[in-house]
């Protein structure tokens, strides 16, 4: 591998080189055991699915902007199973809600977030020379890349693909064609997640270099560390869940169904006597914590980002750090909040309305410490702070809009409406999204030796940050004016629902707007990979210890062991040479 | 490039990698039987009658069951003792016995299942049952699993010893830590299924 990146020390770094035999491209690329190709493939994957559960959402957003309307073109490639005519049947506009939903989060977001900026950026920044266990590493990526491509052939098997929505909520699920496929992908899933986690925190514990004490890490390096306990800890209850709904399925067991349950005017044929809360008891003991696996992450992105462009220390460093380990604990102990639709009585949900305010408190302690680092900073406006700084609003529309979901009296109207999509998205979408981008312009210097193009860059910038409001404003308007969130017509067929109904088409025209900016976007980083400005290793001037490494760092990363000496934020510290220094200089 | 503390432990925690990521897959594996014991509790106090496993299930068999299970936990510490007094040819012992042990388990377990089905009884006959079939199936794909790697090391895995006696010595360790797991959650679900 050529080091174009590495102008400090090449003599150094060539020795290096040569200690370790040539790998084949298939070794290399591949099936690759080095923890930053694993990175970028994991990224590369991630960034794919986004695009690709972007591209679900607005052949949906064509039917909900213009119901049972004739969509040119691409409506009749689609097949007269699912589109026929250019018109969308209901039921593959299921298969679309529902794998937009499983492609984002479990496929786009986590893998990019944790896999993709995890693996690459956390042994960098606790100067480790690889992941604990680099073996793991690469199975953790395969069996992602096989539950990714079980979902995608689910597509294309007879019944299609699940239909349930993301939640897969019994006894809908159970009944419901498609199903099976999706179990089998999320088991592959799970069993990614949980090796990445294993590896994560053992390399966290164990892999930092002499001096990195806890208190030492970058942000960024805490998120990833809760984030590893929530996905080492939540999922398994949904490996568990996922058993018994394909017990259901296949074995012809009543876990989740319960007697007497009548479909299409027949009673179904099964023992009975199971419970359809409990599939989603287990599921949100997975899917709460796992918003906060979509979001940490990014939160963490962000911090570093501020820190280094606003050129001082984080404000409350210690506090963030507390907040951040509190939320990672609670956010076990606030599931059933997404379940005051199912009447599981007001004890449960005065107990899960309490411990979700309580959650509350940390998210905006760190998000307030992020806002008040702003404050008297000389802000560098590049591309990564524009989204990093973009990410503070936005999160805190989709943080605030959530309060009124966390009480049971006030979550009843808006649960099932368009209010929780706009909310829940204003978090994932501008929010954990922003921190990913902001994130892949920042890092992208660290793992190419180049620099992506800023005014490409801001044109994606700006033109994303108006679409995104525009696809998601308005459907705060629609929930509140009761229109349901799973209609396969957007509302068109009920009355009360005909005066906000334009509204679904300027959604519509953002998200399909928002595709147009994505391409700036695309052409920037394949074009940068080639052709952008070659930079050092420290082209933002930054402190943590990733950028001692060369840009792109070797096999084994550092040219010799790094040791942290402070903490990771000495920004513009009075009296020093320089404006930053950086945690590995004596 | 080497990974550090793969074998020689970390000063400041005091652990190897190996330590940290079996502890840790452990937890999980607590989460992942935790949620399916809380199911079970679930299910039968929403079910207005419960069969005693007594009736419907073999006591003496999960009886004989068990003793084999805790032999099994037994015959691993030792192999892992052995190799810590540099006693090769007992661990190969002791592992063959782990092995052996943990298949007669399965043997066991075999002949259970289909004298169940023998008798018309399937996981969807009743919820107790389909408890019965996914808890144990479950369990025996994990003492299979930990059979495989127990395979390992007592056959092609023990080149190791030759070369890295300390790193052979911990990962046996590390299979047994998975090893007693495996038989700490038939403990439990000896006394929940058959018994209670």
């Amino acid at each position: 591998m050529s080091q174009p990146g590495a102008v400090a020390a090449p003599a150094l770094h060539g020795a290096h080189e040569a200690h370790h035999e040539e790998l084949g491209f298939w070794r290399k690329y591949v099936f690759s055991t080095d923890h930053k190709v694993i990175g970028i493939q994991y990224a590369i994957t991630g960034l794919l699915f986004l695009l690709f559960g972007f591209a679900l959402m607005m052949l949906m957003r064509w039917q909900l902007a213009y119901p049972g309307a004739a969509l040119p073109l691409i409506g009749n490639l689609l097949g007269e199973a699912r589109m026929p005519g250019g018109t969308m049947l209901p039921d593959f506009y299921n298969e679309l809600g529902a794998m937009h939903g499983t492609i984002m989060v479990f496929l786009g977001v986590v893998p990019l977030a944790v896999g993709g900026f995890g693996n690459f950026v956390l042994p960098l920044q606790i100067g480790a020379p690889d992941m604990a266990f680099p073996k793991l590493n690469m199975l953790s990526y395969q069996s992602f890349v096989l539950g990714g491509l079980t979902m995608l052939v689910s597509f294309l098997v007879p019944g299609g693909a699940a239909q349930s929505g993301w939640t897969s909520y019994a006894p809908l699920a159970i009944i419901a064609p498609g199903q099976t496929m999706w179990l089998v992908g999320m088991i592959f899933l799970i069993t990614s997640s949980l090796l990445g986690a294993i590896n994560f925190i053992a390399t966290t514990i164990q892999l930092r270099v002499k001096g990195l004490t806890f208190m030492r890490f970058p942000f960024f390096v805490w998120t990833q560390f809760v984030t590893a306990f929530l996905l080492l800890l939540a999922f398994p209850p949904l490996e568990a869940a996922a058993v018994m709904q394909l017990m259901d399925r296949l074995a012809g067991t009543s876990f989740f169904l319960p007697s007497g349950l009548v479909v299409s005017g027949q009673v179904l044929a099964v023992a009975g006597g199971g419970n359809p809360l409990l599939w989603q008891h287990l599921f949100w003991f997975l899917a709460h914590p796992e918003v906060y696996v979509l979001i940490l992450p990014a939160l963490g992105i962000v911090a570093e980002i501020i820190a280094n462009n606003t050129r001082k220390p984080l404000w409350g460093y210690r506090s963030m750090v507390y907040s951040l380990v509190f939320l990672g604990f609670m956010s076990f102990i606030v599931w059933a909040h997404h379940m005051f639709m199912t009447g599981m009585g007001t004890e449960m949900a005065a107990f899960f309305q309490t411990t979700t305010m309580i959650i509350s408190i940390p998210s905006v302690v760190i998000l307030t410490a992020l806002i008040i680092s702003l404050w008297g900073g000389s802000i560098r406006f590049n591309t990564p702070m524009l989204f990093a700084v973009a990410f503070l609003p936005m999160f805190g529309i989709g943080g605030l809009t959530g309060l009124p979901l966390a009480f049971n009296i006030t979550d009843i109207p808006l649960h099932d409406t368009y209010y929780v999509i706009g909310h829940f998205h204003y978090v994932v979408a501008p929010g954990t999204i922003f921190g990913l981008f902001a994130g892949l312009y920042y890092w992208f210097p660290k793992a190419t030796g180049r620099m992506m193009n800023e005014t490409l860059g801001k044109i994606h910038f700006f033109g994303t940050l108006v679409c995104m409001n525009v696809v998601f404003m308005p459907m705060f308007l629609m929930g509140m004016a009761g229109v349901s969130r799973r209609l396969f017509d957007g509302g068109a067929i009920y009355d009360f629902a005909q005066p906000v109904l334009h509204f679904n088409v300027v959604s519509s025209w953002g998200a399909w707007t928002l595709a147009i900016f994505q391409i700036p976007f695309i052409f920037n980083f394949f074009w940068s990979i080639w052709k952008g400005a070659k930079v050092g290793d420290n082209p933002w001037q930054a402190t943590t210890i990733e950028w001692a490494a060369p840009s792109p760092p070797p096999h084994g990363n550092f040219v010799e062991a790094p040791q942290a000496y402070r903490g990771p934020y000495e920004y513009s510290v009075p009296g020093a040479a320089k404006d930053f220094t950086p945690q590995h200089e004596a | 490039m080497d990974i550090p503390y793969t074998v020689e432990v970390r000063r400041d925690t005091g652990l190897t990698n190996g330590k940290i990521g079996i502890w840790l897959f452990l937890a999980s594996e607590v989460m992942l039987f935790g949620a399916l014991f809380a199911s079970y509790i679930l299910i039968r106090v929403g079910n207005p009658s419960w069969p005693r496993g007594d009736t419907i299930l073999n006591v003496p068999l999960a009886t004989f069951n068990t003793v084999v299970l805790i032999s099994s936990s037994v015959t691993m510490v030792m192999a892992w003792a052995s190799l810590m007094r540099h006693r090769f040819g007992t661990f190969r012992i002791y592992m063959g016995a782990t092995i052996l042990l943990g298949f007669v388990f399965l043997v066991v377990k075999y002949f259970e299942y289909s004298h169940k089905f023998h008798d018309g009884l399937y996981p969807s006959t009743n919820n107790f049952l389909a408890l019965y079939f996914t808890l144990t199936g479950l369990h025996m794909l994990h003492v299979f699993g930990g059979m495989v790697v127990n395979a390992y090391f007592w056959g092609p895995g023990a080149k190791l010893w030759k070369t890295n006696p300390v790193w052979f010595t911990n990962r046996v360790e590390h299979s047994g830590l998975f090893w007693h797991f495996v038989d700490l959650v038939w403990i439990f679900l000896f006394p929940v299924l058959y018994l209670l």
